[in-house]
């Protein structure tokens, strides 16, 4: 039972700063921010930020649905090429993932702002200003870029892995092509949909930097709030109590998705 | 009385410049069990995945009743597989994966059910309905593969070494009720195995192949008593394979001695491949044998022995029932009947000599499909 101990490293890498943390969140979350006591106030206060809340999923949700209807086929067409050509599709798939995220979403800025590339060239022919930036849109647009890879990547890894005599099986019986996606291929390829949608739904739930540079006033999502709360408003406290609610809400909704795969099925989750 | 269900003509199939079938011609009647012989990468599989549909011959042409298929894709086909490994559906249980087929064909619930039902019924799995795939051991994977495909009722059921990932006793087992299913149903089975016993065991047609060449087609017998060349001879059975000249009909010349036997229609004083099978061989004292030799090995096989020979360099297996230590010295007899005469092929001289004999032969032509998963060994795990 040697081995157990070659995972030491990460356990105490896990409890210094992820148990701790977590318990020091709680704390905060919990506890008054002038007299330091015991208090709910901080968790009762969440009401006032319901619609926020509700506006970070529904846009993280979107966004995961958007990522999956453009994912789902690039990870499929690249399952089907030759190992050479997947290896280089794989790499272009990825290569974004090289530049940094704050870089890629200063772009979007430059592309969408009403004196940017895309209004200035639409402008030419006449047509806009548009009001690109500082919508829920322009948000959305940002999660969809740059978490599309996290969904791309799950995806091919699951449908790489289904045996192609499986497909011949169904066809055998008399599937047609797209009876051999609908019974066969999609089905099969769940696992990838729970995981991409996990991988994309957790990070776009609690962005903020995206909503800053891309959204308004009227898109502020819940990671904006917590930042503020940290930063501005000094009140870590509340803000510790959002992480918690956020935290909660992420956990609930992963579990759902998990559902959805069965319960002897490989599940593969964050 | 059986008539032509599918014929194969010229052909021929290559991969990368590779050629994999070289002018296939074979014809396949109604209601016959034909299998498919051969070693691995012999075109044996690549000519069951043409029948079905899966690929496409580089030339040549398939004939379905008469008509040509050779674009018609698999599910446009009378025709349904049991794939190598079963490839069962993961993701439904039993009764949905035996149901599949037919749920594509759009019959009723009810129907669906009582086929169902009754195919559970032929493969003894009543009960199983809502097991997952994953659960069951190797033989009943095996069976719901068998059940998914015969469901559809097809004309004709491919069977690619369906056998192959079963240990020993399961797999003589299913032979029989293979072999019991097929006549029951009367459907044209075409099976494709590298085991030369199971070939002999279920068919009616035995078609030898190898390198993408079909060596020869006959009756399990006919393969077995008549090789049409050494390969034949070393694939089917264990075979002593010695160069002979053939004097005149009935009359051959082994080891510098005239042998009466029961072939003719050679040129005369023409070379010939001579198969001796081991448990032909009569073993008498030395002075009354035709030859004698020097008992250099044996090994104990259950119901005989497999005992190696040397008759003046070149070694012989010979099967007998009594032991004869090593170092004896023994004589053989053969009459006319144990003497099988074979035209020189480009197989001749590479088979038919034990001196490099290990006590494994007869495992070496198993061991290319290793065996996975065992009867004993059922995945229970949730």
């Amino acid at each position: 039972m040697k081995n157990k101990f070659l995972a030491g490293p990460y356990l105490i890498w896990m409890a210094l700063f992820t148990i701790i943390p977590l318990v020091i969140v709680l704390y905060f979350a919990l506890t008054d921010s002038v007299t330091g006591r015991f208090t709910l106030a901080n968790l009762a206060a969440m009401k006032d930020y319901l619609p926020i809340f509700l506006r970070s999923i529904w846009l993280a949700a979107i966004s995961s649905v958007i990522c999956l209807i453009l994912g789902y086929p690039v990870a499929w067409c690249i399952a089907q090429t030759g190992p050479k050509v997947q290896r280089f599709l794989y790499m272009l798939v990825m290569l974004p993932m090289c530049i940094s995220f704050l870089l890629r979403t200063l772009a979007w800025v430059a592309m969408l702002e009403d004196t940017g590339i895309i209004n200035s060239l639409i402008g030419r022919i006449g047509i806009g200003p548009l009001p690109l930036i500082r919508t829920n849109g322009a948000v959305i647009l940002g999660m969809v870029y740059n978490y599309l890879p996290y969904m791309i990547m799950p995806l091919y890894t699951v449908i790489i892995k289904i045996d192609p005599r499986l497909v011949e099986a169904a066809q055998d019986l008399g599937c047609d092509h797209a009876q051999v996606f609908g019974k066969v291929t999609l089905p099969l390829s769940v696992p990838g949909i729970v995981s991409g949608i996990t991988m994309v739904f957790v990070p776009a739930v609690s962005t903020f930097y995206i909503s800053q540079k891309l959204g308004s006033s009227g898109t502020t999502l819940i990671g904006d709030v917590i930042e503020s709360q940290f930063k501005t408003a000094y009140n870590p406290n509340l803000g510790a109590a959002m992480s918690l609610v956020l935290m909660i809400l992420i956990f609930i909704c992963i579990g759902l998705m998990n559902r959805f795969t069965g319960d002897d099925d490989e599940v593969m989750t964050l | 009385m059986s008539k032509e269900l599918i014929r194969l003509v010229d052909c021929c199939m290559a991969y990368d410049g590779e050629q994999v079938l070289d002018n296939l011609n074979l014809y396949i009647n109604d209601s016959e069990f034909l299998t498919l012989l051969g070693p691995s990468g012999c075109g044996k599989t690549t000519t069951l995945r043409i029948i079905g549909g899966f690929q496409k011959p580089t030339s040549g042409t398939v004939l379905f009743n008469g008509v040509r298929i050779n674009d018609v894709p698999p599910h446009k086909r009378h025709i349904n597989t049991v794939f190598q490994r079963y490839a069962l559906f993961p993701h439904l249980d039993v009764y949905d994966n035996i149901a599949f087929g037919l749920r594509i064909a759009k019959l009723s619930e009810t129907e669906i059910s009582s086929r169902v039902g009754e195919m559970l019924k032929t493969i003894g799995l009543v009960g199983f309905e809502e097991r997952k795939v994953s659960s069951l051991s190797g033989g009943q994977m095996q069976r719901v593969a068998i059940a998914r495909a015969l469901v559809n009722r097809p004309n004709v059921l491919l069977l690619d070494e369906p056998l192959g990932a079963l240990d020993l006793r399961l797999r003589k087992d299913m032979q029989v009720e293979l072999k019991r299913i097929q006549q029951q149903m009367g459907i044209t089975f075409v099976y494709v195995t590298h085991d030369q016993e199971e070939a002999l065991t279920m068919s009616d047609t035995v078609v030898v192949m190898d390198k993408g060449v079909i060596q020869q087609i006959g009756t399990p017998e006919d393969i077995y008593n008549e090789p049409k060349n050494a390969f034949v001879a070393d694939f089917i059975g264990e075979s002593n394979i010695i160069e002979g000249v053939m004097l005149q009909d009935r009359l051959v010349e082994l080891f510098g001695r005239k042998f009466p036997c029961v072939d003719s229609g050679f040129a005369p004083r023409e070379p010939v491949d001579v198969v001796i099978r081991p448990e032909d061989v009569d073993i008498v004292p030395a002075d009354s044998g035709h030859l004698c030799g020097t008992v250099t090995g044996i090994t104990f096989k259950g119901v005989h022995y497999d005992i190696i020979v040397d008759f003046s360099g070149f070694k012989w297996l010979i099967q007998t029932t009594d032991f004869h230590p090593v170092g004896s010295y023994i004589g053989i007899r053969l009459g006319p009947e144990d003497i099988h005469i074979m035209k020189k092929s480009k197989y001749s001289g590479m088979f038919g000599d034990y001196s490099s004999y290990s006590a494994e032969y007869d495992e070496i032509g198993d061991s290319e499909l290793e065996p996975a998963e065992s009867e004993e060994a059922p995945g229970y795990e949730e």
